[in-house]
């Protein structure tokens, strides 16, 4: 048996890369590339595209075609580099800012639309590039620098809104298991449709410090140890207010995509022409 | 051969659009662009074409820049609210040289105004919307026939110059219909983009060769590229020194610059040794021809110079064509006389120039420019 490295997928001329240490950025870009080489994707067919922030500068460390975007908008414009080119393997890079907060409305509409788009949503519970503010995933009662007494807000939960709108394929992983994340990132690819794949990943230098986790290893315990499976979760009594969150695949399933329904469409009105 | 029919002004767009070879559309509705979008829906997929109601402007702006890059002529319609929307996505486009093609039927305002009524106060939007410092290019149609040329025009201007062109007609001209007749494929110029050629690993998308325009790939071809909205060198990846943000931004402006007769499009109707002359663009072009023809009848030399290009701004042709003038008169429909100020800037003694303005949501009339004219 052959192990995927990642390497061919990887811009090793761009490393190291610009993360803080302990951060899980490196991480995921290792477990995307592993998937590609597993599905064996050819760099010239696919397009990462990117939004901005810590998440944003990933398209930076591919080999493949890029598309960095403005805040929040990265699934819109990888709406249409899909659905102009129904060929193309579109895997978009957001955190939770930019994929959530500014650009929650594009998430529900591409989920929606179920676009053939797989978006890694890169979670750290805060904005780290613009000096930790708060975001809609960070914890209710969290400090961060624009919630200084606790978050009054309450988050939102990607995976459940993703799975709402009608995406096909949803899951939520941390990066303490990186193959676990590398084989939920591969079959989000594999399936056709929306796929959002949420990591929770700790952000080191500005979430952690300032609640109760000094440590990279403190952030990495914590995501370990709070991220448990759909069915541990439910017999915990108040898993939620204790901080417990879901990790594993929620949804798979296989509606059409955008392209395929637009294709039916087209058809129809070939039939109809034709008479 | 077509024989001609009448068409609405926005009907014409779409229409220049197809045949100049759109493929991609994607937008949000808003009047008085809405037949525009609609007939996108119905036609696009006709043309093996797709289109997209987005879910805002911001979103529709952001799709057609993908769709750009996927290698098609891709264009969205909008008015001023929603090409507020879009301005930041369209200074990404200015920084990704991204060709499209934005219209903007213009509708009167401030916010929601008088929402369907015609205006001419998007001129400084179109040229200053976005942050930054970068160029693009207006184009204003005033006849049904303008609403197709010109947008033909848009496209080749986007694809040749790698630019984003907005064709800006207020909203009479969008929803007035004139007898039209649809050129045949090939009675007029269609520019593709040009693909790069070389080695794929030897391939630079952007270059800062002045008045130099890249070749651009498609996703999906041999050429692996990489675009961004930050600054960035010849290989597309960021590069933030000094020297490199000097040569982009010049390299921005410069490749409009460097043949600029290609993109200047004006009309003279008796400019040749007028003694007042008239600057108008868009629907006012026909109210003033009407007050030149009466005040010519009296026997006044009164010359009409419309700006089809608005930018970058015609300079040379205004300059050139008020130099035996006495007085130089700019009707707008807006109050602020937005591209007077463009014209005081490049009329020898700017004390010439006087301004008519309308702003109540109404069309100027031939008369409001006559009582300017003695």
């Amino acid at each position: 048996m052959k192990y995927a490295t990642g390497m061919d997928y990887i811009k090793t001329d761009s490393l190291p890369h610009m993360w803080c240490a302990g951060c899980g950025d490196g991480i995921v870009v290792r477990a995307i590339a592993c998937a590609l080489e597993n599905l064996e994707l050819d760099p010239r067919k696919i397009v990462m595209v990117s939004g901005i922030g810590c998440w944003g500068k990933a398209d930076d460390y591919f080999t493949c075609n890029a598309l960095h975007t403005t805040h929040g908008r990265a699934l819109a414009y990888a709406t249409g580099v899909k659905s102009a080119n129904p060929e193309l393997t579109v895997v978009v890079l957001m955190g939770d800012g930019d994929g959530t907060t500014i650009g929650g409305n594009h998430l529900l509409h591409a989920a929606r639309r179920n676009m053939d788009l797989t978006a890694v949503l890169v979670n750290n519970y805060n904005y780290g590039m613009t000096g930790g503010q708060a975001s809609a995933t960070t914890p209710h009662d969290a400090v961060t620098s624009t919630s200084v007494l606790g978050n009054p807000e309450r988050s939102v939960d990607v995976c459940e809104l993703a799975k709402v709108a009608g995406a096909n394929y949803v899951a939520r992983e941390t990066v303490a298991q990186g193959t676990r994340l590398s084989k939920r990132i591969q079959e989000g690819i594999a399936n056709k449709g929306f796929s959002l794949i949420e990591v929770a990943s700790p952000c080191t230098t500005l979430f952690g410090p300032r609640n109760k986790m000094r440590q990279p290893v403190d952030m990495l315990r914590w995501l370990k140890e709070k991220g448990v499976s759909e069915a541990r979760y439910d017999k915990i009594e108040d898993a939620a207010a204790q901080g417990y969150f879901k990790v594993g695949k929620f949804v798979e399933r296989t509606d059409p995509d955008f392209n395929t329904s637009y294709e039916v469409m087209r058809e129809r009105l070939q039939q109809k022409e034709g008479k | 051969m077509s024989t001609a029919k009448l068409i609405q002004g926005n009907a014409a767009i779409a229409q220049g659009a197809f045949y100049a070879g759109a493929r991609f559309y994607a937008g949000y509705p808003i009047t008085p662009s809405s037949e525009i979008a609609q007939i996108a829906a119905s036609e696009m997929p006709k043309l093996g074409g797709v289109y997209m109601q987005m879910e805002d402007e911001l979103a529709s702006m952001g799709a057609i820049i993908g769709a750009s890059l996927s290698g098609a002529k891709a264009f969205t319609a909008t008015s001023g609210p929603g090409f507020s929307l879009m301005q930041e996505n369209l200074g990404m486009a200015t920084m990704g040289e991204v060709p499209l093609v934005v219209v903007n039927v213009q509708r009167s305002g401030p916010s929601t105004g008088l929402a369907t009524r015609p205006a001419q106060s998007d001129m400084m939007q179109l040229r200053w919307g976005r942050h930054g410092d970068q160029s693009v290019v207006a184009l204003i149609p005033a006849t049904v026939a303008e609403c197709f040329e010109l947008t033909v025009k848009a496209f080749n201007i986007a694809e040749k110059y790698r630019t984003q062109v907005i064709v800006a007609p207020d909203e009479v001209v969008g929803h007035m219909r004139e007898s039209f007749r649809l050129p045949e494929p090939g009675e007029l110029e269609v520019i593709d983009r040009v693909k790069p050629a070389g080695e794929p690993k030897d391939y630079k998308p952007f270059s800062f060769e002045p008045g130099a325009v890249a070749p651009l790939a498609a996703y999906g071809s041999d050429y692996i590229f990489h675009v961004t909205s930050s600054m960035h060198g010849e290989d597309g990846y960021s590069c933030n020194t000094p020297d490199n943000a000097a040569r982009r931004v010049a390299q921005l402006h410069t490749k409009l610059e460097q043949d600029i007769d290609d993109v200047i499009m004006v009309k003279e109707f008796d400019v040749e040794g007028c003694e007042i002359l008239i600057v108008a663009y868009g629907v006012v072009t026909r109210a003033a021809r009407t007050a030149a023809a009466k005040a010519r009848e009296k026997g006044v030399k009164v010359g009409v110079l419309q700006l089809q290009t608005v930018w970058p701004f015609p300079a040379k042709a205004v300059a050139k064509a008020a130099q035996n003038a006495s007085s130089v008169i700019v009707p707008e429909m807006n109050y602020a006389g937005q591209m007077a100020g463009e014209v005081r800037k490049v009329v020898g003694d700017a004390s010439m120039v006087r301004t008519v303005n309308s702003y109540n949501g109404t069309i100027m009339f031939p008369d409001a420019i006559e009582k300017a004219l003695y």
